[in-house]
């Protein structure tokens, strides 16, 4: 990993497009400000990550809990939005 | 055509069903194919992948459990996806169902958008820091029931 130290008002370049700029520092706290094309994508880490992770987990969501899921959700759904269904006579 | 899902095991589909993630989504990159596919389980749908019948993911439109949900992403997502009209665009947040099924949630802070006329689709990260990667389905709906008696 490169390291550079760099002063408040001090930038670094990234390729010929993006700029790092460091606006202010304060305790342990960063503020950058970066310019880049809009086709390069600029996000917090933590952020991603815990995307990541969670379609990680949604991909394990297995077809027999959803299964459960259904008249769980549905009587839910008709309770609060719709009048009951009327039951079929089934006796 | 007909192609193997994970929830239905052999299904027929129609190609205007295709989706395409050309960045695939956030921890499955590779993957771009998907289906999109009616749930038999409730207001879902299935986002099914065309080469990996073991993957799927299942969406839900967030306004059915939160009301004033907004979809809040930049504008260079969009234009990434060419929607240019509002009518072109389909928006889910993918679902998790863990063992505990109470706790089926939403992931708000990633939501999946859909261009319908192209059929091209593309997570986001949402602009709005308060929506996050587990908003759990059924608290919110009873919470939403809890507003609706207060002012009823």
């Amino acid at each position: 990993m490169l390291v550079l130290t760099r002063k408040r008002n001090e930038s670094i370049m990234i390729g010929d497009s993006v700029e790092v700029s460091i606006i202010e520092v304060k305790g342990d706290q960063v503020k950058l400000g970066i310019k880049a094309p809009r086709d390069i994508k600029v996000h917090r880490k933590e952020v991603y990550l815990a995307i990541q992770k969670e379609n990680i987990d949604a991909s394990k969501s297995s077809i027999e809990r959803i299964e459960d899921i259904k008249g769980f959700f549905g009587k839910k759904e008709n309770a609060s939005e719709h009048p009951p269904r009327k039951k079929k006579h089934t006796e | 055509m007909k192609i193997k899902t994970k929830p239905y095991g052999e299904v027929e589909v129609d190609e205007q069903q295709r989706i395409r993630f050309s960045e695939g989504i956030i921890g499955f990159e590779g993957i771009q194919n998907y289906f999109l596919l009616d749930s038999r389980e409730g207001p879902f749908y299935w986002l099914q992948s065309e080469e990996y019948p073991e993957l799927a993911f299942l969406v839900i439109d967030p306004r059915i459990f939160r009301k004033d949900y907004e979809l809040e992403v930049k504008k260079s997502d969009l234009d990434a996806l060419d929607l240019k009209s509002k009518d072109d665009l389909l928006d889910f947040a993918i679902v998790t169902v863990p063992e505990d099924h109470s706790k089926i949630s939403a992931n708000l802070m990633g939501p999946i958008l859909i261009n319908k006329r192209t059929k091209t689709a593309k997570q986001v990260i949402s602009n709005n820091d308060s929506y996050g990667v587990k908003h759990y389905i059924l608290e919110e709906m009873k919470k939403k029931k809890a507003v609706l008696r207060e002012t009823g």
